[in-house]
Formats: structure tokens, sequence, C-alpha cells
């Protein structure tokens, strides 16, 4: 019954996944565009940029080779597993033990290096560029993360998401100054590790300061609706992560019925809805950095992790 | 068993007497003969791993006592790493070129057999005894093309590194033994020192092992020796040598040392290790030749195992051996992985140097099209040591981060803090060696080729590319496949830590420990392999892929001029271009980087130019002083030449009568 309930929860969480990524990302597209007083593209208009993709005609380039046809499904394969694994309306997935965000850390490096090769592939200068700087933001950006991990694992006795979920939901944690710290430091390199404001422009081409759009210049047709959803993919599941651990508010428990499940899809869908509107309204009101100050941005993150877990040593130290 | 080894072992000899012969088929023989040897290491160390150990007492040895030898759960693992670097490395010699000279042939062996008697001795003297062979041999071999003035001097700094190791190695044997006849490990473990003589063991152990292994402030050699040697001798002294060292390490410090050692012993350990992982991984990033780049890697994962041990003798110190178990376990797989790893990138640099005529990343690129196995190997082994799931860099680095994480258990304030900063630097370093893996990568395989040499590379068929792709294919099964052989370390983690009860998950599976995070490698794999494939199916069904093949639109570059035809080399991002992000960001402060940026005039069409140098912190704070110390003192002790018969003889006296009175304050005391 347990693995019947968890393989029927595995299942609403990937279609949940897959058809809402894109969706999450029209939805801050909207919100920012009416923040600025434009109107906007409707919520499902990624979805229908990706079937216009997929209906192209795709060029490549001369100077590519294999690795530009292989690293997008690299990429995608990545994404998605690591979405699959980070609970978003309930607990007890049949992947639940494979949760570990250390695991999770390794995809997300898998797909960053697998966009960094097919970026260096074709020989461009733009792809360089991009490549070169987005693998610098991560190394300011990975350890941060495992900082975060340092916190919860020293909290919850595990770096499993699941069940870091599951501590934080049962409420014997409290609130901490430690766990705020660590929540400021993931939202950073949230925002980092998608290419948003202040770290990269996501709506611009054609300049010197992007990053991750500098990196699929040459992709077109169905790499780049791949590339695309990906990005989405990414997005949904740092935001999916943020909501799972620090507001597991509404999580159906494991083995729950579908009316906790119909709770927690829309706790989710709430959740993720206000923090993709805190994402638009930070994006509105703040500029881009130069790439150089970036280090100084998530390098922040970095040293709030390491704060966090030095005052949990304290307190621990002193209880 | 260990006839088998000693029989292996004189095999080796006789085949450096066949080296010293010069004849066309000799270098074959050698080759064939070492990846034969390699081989049957491979099978003795299993084989001891699966059965109790055992031991034996020679017939011959130094005249206070007879040599021992030994084959346990920790050496056998070492001799594991041996035979698969030095027999792949021994492979590739084999099918990359016939016309070997005698002063690359007769140390090759003697190498491999200087390796195999430190892993294989029972007793300090046979230790060092092969200690110092593996050292003058691989010394030989680093010198072997001194033609060119740089080789030179790598040769010469390494060995006066070596001499240092000796220097630091011996007298810590000396303070282990209580008496001459006490050599023996089994007598030195009845006896573990204590108190001051303990720390002075420690600390001439790490800088002795650690100078050898690469470990920062001793790894200036490591950069310029192992790309001056041969491109096989450059993969067995990365991926075995290294770890030799770090295996000296490990037997004094863990087993000989005794189990009774204090917490703060794991703190050197844990500092340096940070320190080498940090500046190796960021050198990495910053050099332009493949072979440096990738000698900066492995000071990458030296610090990371020698991090990892550390942390594994705090936790013994702590008393939590299944965390200190743990620990051990990830610095034993870690070797393991990253000698296949790293053998497996240098013979691919050595295949790119013989395929291509170059090591220089900025005379490279494109090799994807003419090289498509080596590239293919390479790209395996690049992401195995960015540490990409589910590849065995990754299985290893989880072990070592999940051991990191669970540091703040041992209580220490201060132990916690400096844990959660090694933390910190552990998972930098990650994504650091990762930028430099794909830095490799992308600019010596992939996009255009920036010379005609590089257009016109061939690759080599054969036991070169058989070599290569054998590695690869190890390193996807060590990644999928940590759990077995977590198994078969079982013996030496428990030599270092003491028994423990590990806990198991099945289906090959991995965990931190009981209620901790678990890893399914095997399972990630299979998840990465379905959902890849059915996305394709999903994406492609019922869909006629039209692609054309166009020039690159670099935001709308004009195609280039006839006379380039693979494109002007100027819009192709170079070796310090890709560079420049991370040595602006982190060069400054720990490489001493500097950048000077020349603009023409407005209006001028002449072209900018840029002059980017970055040094290793260790010939400014560590050799440059030296030598200036050294010049200090030369000039009063060249006065010497110039004394008088008179004062020569006065000279001898005093210290025949210094000599004597310290022997009968000895004898006194």
């Amino acid at each position: 019954m347990e693995i019947i309930t968890g393989i029927l929860t595995q299942l609403v969480h990937m279609a949940l996944v897959i058809a809402g990524a894109p969706v999450l990302l029209g939805l801050v597209r909207l919100a920012k565009a009416r923040l600025m007083g434009r109107r906007g593209p409707h919520p499902l208009q990624p979805w229908r940029d990706l079937r216009k993709l997929l209906g192209k005609r795709a060029v490549v380039a001369e100077t590519a080779s294999a690795v530009t046809h292989v690293a997008p499904w690299v990429a995608l394969a990545a994404a998605l597993l690591a979405a699959f694994l980070i609970p978003s309306f309930a607990r007890g997935m049949v992947l639940a033990p494979l949760a570990d965000l250390v695991l999770v850390a390794g995809l997300l490096a898998l797909g960053r290096v697998a966009m960094a090769l097919a970026a260096l592939d074709a020989g461009t200068p733009f792809g360089g560029l991009g490549a070169s700087r987005e693998m610098a933001f991560a190394v300011f950006a990975e350890p941060a993360l495992i900082l975060a991990a340092l916190t919860f694992s020293i909290i919850a006795g595990t770096t499993n998401i699941d069940a870091i979920a599951g501590a934080f939901q049962d409420g014997a944690v409290g609130v901490r100054v430690s766990l705020a710290l660590a929540l400021i430091a993931m939202l950073a390199i949230a925002v980092a590790e998608n290419g948003r404001i202040p770290v990269d422009n996501p709506s611009t081409h054609l300049e010197l300061t992007m990053v991750h759009e500098a990196m699929i210049l040459e992709a077109s047709a169905e790499q780049l609706a791949i590339w695309d959803y990906q990005a989405a993919l990414r997005l949904m599941l740092w935001l999916s992560l943020i909501a799972a651990i620090f507001f597991p508010v509404g999580l159906a428990a494991p083995g729950a019925g579908p009316v906790a499940w119909l709770i927690g899809i829309g706790a989710y869908a709430l959740k993720l809805g206000a923090l993709g509107f805190a994402l638009a309204v930070f994006e509105s009101s703040i500029a881009k950095m130069r790439v150089f100050r970036v280090p100084e941005f998530v390098g922040a993150a970095l040293l709030l992790g390491l704060l966090a877990a030095v005052l949990l040593f304290l307190s621990t130290g002193f209880a | 068993m260990l006839m088998a080894l000693l029989a292996l072992l004189i095999v080796l000899l006789a085949l450096a007497a066949v080296g010293a012969w010069r004849a066309p088929w000799a270098g074959r023989v050698v080759h064939a003969g070492t990846a034969a040897v390699c081989g049957g290491f491979c099978v003795v160390a299993v084989l001891a791993m699966v059965l109790p150990p055992v031991a034996m007492t020679l017939p011959f040895g130094p005249f206070w006592g007879p040599a021992m030898i030994a084959l346990d759960g920790l050496s056998a693992w070492f001799l594991l790493v041996l035979g698969l670097s030095g027999g792949a490395a021994s492979l590739a010699a084999l099918g990359s070129g016939t016309d070997w000279p005698p002063r690359l042939l007769l140390p090759w062996p003697a190498f491999l057999a200087g390796m195999a008697l430190t892993l294989a001795a029972a007793d300090a003297f046979t230790m060092l005894l092969g200690f110092e062979a593996m050292s003058l041999a691989s010394w030989a071999l680093v010198a072997a093309e001194h033609d060119r003035a740089e080789n030179r001097r790598a040769a010469r700094l390494y060995l006066v590194f070596a001499i240092f190791a000796a220097a630091c190695l011996i007298p810590a044997m000396g303070l282990l033994a209580v008496g001459p006849e006490a050599l023996g490990f089994a007598a030195i473990r009845e006896t573990p020192p204590e108190g001051l003589r303990a720390a002075l063991i420690l600390a001439l152990v790490v800088a002795g092992a650690g100078a050898k292994a690469g470990l920062v402030p001793f790894h200036a050699w490591l950069p310029l020796a192992h790309p001056a040697a041969p491109s096989h001798v450059s993969a067995a002294m990365s991926g075995a040598m290294t770890k030799v060292a770090i295996y000296v390490m490990a037997r004094v410090l863990f087993d000989l040392c005794g189990p009774a050692q204090p917490l703060w012993w794991g703190v050197p350990l844990l500092a340096l290790g940070a320190a080498s992982a940090l500046l190796g991984a960021l050198r990495a990033n910053v050099e332009d030749d493949s072979k440096v780049l990738l000698a900066c890697s492995t000071i990458e994962n030296i610090g990371l195992i020698v991090m990892a041990m550390g942390l594994a003798l705090a936790f013994r110190g702590a008393d939590l051996v299944p965390l200190a178990a743990l620990a051990a376990g990830a610095a034993m797989l870690h070797a393991l992985n990253h000698s296949v790893f790293k053998t497996l990138l240098f013979l691919g640099a050595g295949a790119v140097l013989h395929g291509a005529l170059s090591r220089r990343l900025d005379s490279l690129g494109g090799l994807i099209k003419t090289m498509p196995w080596t590239t293919a190997s390479v790209i395996v082994g690049a992401a195995a040591a960015a540490a990409l799931p589910p590849l065995s860099g990754f299985a290893s680095e989880w072990l070592l981060l999940q051991s990191l994480l669970a540091g703040w258990r041992t209580g220490a304030l201060g132990f916690q803090i400096i844990v959660a900063a090694a933390t910190a630097i552990a998972a930098l370093s990650t994504a650091l060696a990762a930028a430099a893996m794909v830095r490799f990568v992308g600019l010596a395989f992939l996009g255009r080729p920036r010379t005609p040499r590089a257009a016109g590379a061939a690759e080599h068929p054969g036991a070169e590319r058989a070599a290569l792709v054998a590695l690869a294919a190890l390193t996807v099964l060590l990644g999928i496949l940590p759990a077995p052989l977590l198994d078969l370390a079982e013996g030496g983690v428990r030599l270092l830590v003491g028994g423990v009860d590990r806990p198991a998950p099945a289906l090959l599976g991995i965990a931190a420990g009981d209620g901790a995070a678990r890893l399914w490698p095997a399972l990630v794999f299979l998840l990465l392999v379905v959902i890849g494939g059915g996305a394709l199916v999903a994406i492609r069904v019922r869909r006629t892929r039209f692609i054309v093949s166009g020039p690159a639109w670099a935001c709308g570059f004009n195609a280039p001029p006839p006379h380039l035809p693979f494109g002007d080399p100027l819009t192709q991002p170079s070796a310090a271009g890709l560079a420049q992000p991370l040595r602006r960001m982190l060069g400054g402060p720990l490489l001493g980087a500097t950048e000077r940026v020349t603009m023409p005039d407005p209006g001028d069409t002449g072209a900018a130019t840029i002059v980017s140098r970055a040094e290793d912190p260790a010939f400014a704070w560590l050799l440059a002083p030296l030598a200036r110390v050294r010049d200090a003192l030369v000039v009063p002790a060249e006065r010497l030449r110039d004394l008088s018969i008179r004062q020569y003889l006065m000279l001898s006296f005093a210290l025949l009568i210094a000599m004597l009175a310290l022997v009968a304050v000895l004898e006194r005391g």
C-alpha cells in the first residue's frame, strides 16, 4: 500500500513538474510585465514557444560536433531527475530515499557542465564568454548550497530533502536565526543559478553582459526548445526546493489520501505563486550588476551559509 | 600469494635489465612485460583483500635483521591502485612508440618495483628502501628528456623535494622504532609513540610523505615534474606514485602510531588538504598547458583525499568510529577513483601530444572530429574529475562531503568551525575542478582547430586507444559500483579506524550512516538513462527531423576570409580568455594574478594586447626565501676552500673530538 501511494504520488508529482515548469516561467514573466506597466504575454506563452520551436527546422553550426547534439539531452535528463526528486505537494514519493541534497547539487552541476560544453562546441566567442562566466559563478554558488545543506543536516540529521521537509514540518525545529540566514543564502543562490537579475538578465540578447543566453546562441529549433525547457525546470526546481524546506506547510504526509493531496497541491501552487511573484518584484526593483560584482553577491550567500552553521554550533554548544 | 608478489618483483628487475639493452625490440618487451606484471598486481591485490592478511620474513635483508613483507587490506587496496594505473600506462606506452631509449626503459620497471616494494613492506627499512627506489627511478624518468632546459629545471627541483622527503621520513621511522631490531611493523605497533615523540612523527610524516604526494606547501615540484616526463610516466606518477605517498601517510599515522591519538591530529591534515584542494583547483583553471593543468588537478584531488584522512583521524580521536570509517572509506575510494580517471586524462593528454604534437591548449582545438575515441574517453574522465554523477568522482566526493557534513558531531567548537570552513572549501574546489575540466575539454577537443597541426591531428589505434577506452569504461563502472568496492576496502578501513558494521542499504547503494543520507549511484545512472531516453522518444515521436548545417551564427559575424580555412582564430576563446573570470575573481589574492591591458588610441585600428600572469605562491613564499638563505650560507661555506693546511687539520681534529664527545654522551645516557 505504502509503495502504491508512493508511486502514485511520484507520478502526480512528475506530471505536475513537467506541465507546470513553463507555466511558472510564464507567470513570472507576466508578473514582471505587469509590474513594469506592460500587458505582458499569456502565462501559457512558454508552452506555445516550445511547440513552435519543436516544429521548426534546426540549423546547426558547421563547426559543431556530436556534443551539440547530445548535451541538451544530458542537461534535460539531469534537470528532470533533480526536479522529480524534490517534494512538491506530498512527502513519501517512491524516489524520496534518493532525494539527497548533495545529489541534487551534483545533478545541477551535470546540467551546467553539459551546457558549458555545448557552448564551447561551435568555437564562437560568445559561447566561451558565457561558459567561463557560468562556471565561475557556480564556484561560489555550489559551496553556498553545501553550507546551507550543512545547516539542514545539523538540524534534521540528514541531507535527504524529504526527511528535512519532514523534520521541519513537525515544528520541533522552531524558528531559528540560522534558518533565516540559510533562507537568504538559498534565495541568493537560486537567483544566481537561474540567471535572474541582478546576476544575469533572462530577457536580454546580444549584450556583452549576458551569461546564460550567450551559451545557447547557436541552438535552434529542438535544441533551443530543450535548453529553454530545462531552464524553466531549474527555476521550478529551485523554488520547489525552497518551498519544501522552508515552508513545508500543507505537504501531505507519506501515505495520505487524495484529500490531503488536493490540499497539498493547492498549497504548492500558492507557495510557488508567492515565490514567483516575489522574484518578479525583486527583479523589477533592482538593476543588473556588473559581471565582476557578482562574486560579491554570491559570496555574501556563501558567508551567510557559513554564519548560519557557526551560529548553530554556538547555540547548541551553550544549550 | 606473497611468493607470487616476490616473483612479480623479480620479473620487474629482469625487465629493467632488458631495458638497459639497446635493441629495437626492448621497448615492446619491457612495456608488455610491465603491463602483464601490473595485471598480476591487480590479481594479487584482489586476492589479498578477500583472503586473510599474510606476512613473511625474507631470508635476506640489511645486516641488523631480515626484511619483512606483508599484504593486508590497506596495502592490497593501494596495490590494486598501482596495478590499474601502471598497467594502463604500460599499455599506452606499448602503443605509442617503439624507439624508446634505455634511459626511459631501465627506470620504468624499477619505478613500478619501488612502488610495489613500498606497499608490500612490513618493516621500516624495506618501506624506505622501496620509497627511495621509487623516488630515484622517477627522477631518472623526469630527467630522461634532459635536452630541454625546463625539464632539467623540473628534474632538479624534483630531486630537491625527493631528498627533503627522505630527510623527513628517515628520522620519522627512526623515531617510530625503539631499536634497530624493532624495525618491523609488528614490533612498532606494540610500542606506539606518545606525546612529543608522536607529534614529531606526525609533523615529519606529513612533510615527508606530503612532499611526495604534492601536498601544499610542498607541491611546487609537481606541476613542473609531472609534465616533464613522457605521458605514460606522468600518468603513473599522478595515478600511482602520489597514492603510494598517501599510503605511507596512512600506514604510519593510522596504523603504526596506534589508535590512541587525540582529535587534533586530524587538524593539520584537514588544513593542508583544504589548502591543497583550493590552490590546485584554482591553478588548474589558469594554466595553459594540458599536462600542467592535469598535474594541478592532481594536487586538488590529493588535497581532498588528505582532508578525508584528517577527518578520519579526528573522528577516531573523538571515538566516533562509524564516522571515522565513513571518512576513511571516502579517502580510499577517492584514491582509487582519482588514480583511474587521472591516469586516463594523462594518457589522453599523451594521445593528444602524440596525435596533434602539442600540449598547449592554445594550439589545439576541434580534436573531437579527428580523434573521436580519445575525446570521448577524455570527456568521461573529465566528467569524473568534475565530480558529476553518476561517474566515479561523484561517489567518492559524496562520501567526503557527507563525512564533512557530519564533522560537527565531534562536539569541539573549534573543530566544528574548522570543519565548516573545510566543507566550504571542499565544495568550492569541486566546483573549481568542474570549471577547469570544462576549460580543458572545451579548449583542446571542442571548437575549431587553432593551428594547422591540430586540424591535421590523427588518432593512433591499437594499444594506446585500448588503454583509454578501458579506463573510461572502468571510470563509469567504479562510479556506479561504489558499494561492492567499499566492501572490498572493508579490511583496509578496519585497519585504519577499527572494526565497524557499515550500514548497508540494498541495490548497490552507499549510506552516510544510520538514518543519514543514502546514495544509489546505479539507480541514478539508470534513471538518467531512462528519463533521457523517455524524453527523446516523447519529443521525437512522429516528428520528422530537419537538421541543416550552416555557418556558425555568432551574433552575425561575417564569414572568415578564404585564407583562414578554420575561421579567424581571434574569434575563438583562448586559454587565457576562458580563465579570465576566475583569474580576476580569485586569482588576485591567491595566485598574485595580474593583468595589463593596452588599448590602442581611439581611431587606431591596431590590436589591443592583454598580458596576464599568475604564479604559485609557493615560489614567492617558500622557494625564493629558501634560495636567499642558501645564497647567504654559500658565501661563508665557500671560504672553507681557502683554508691553510693547519686550519684543515684543526677542523678534522675538532670534528673527531666532537664525535667522540657525542658518543660519550650517548653511551652515558
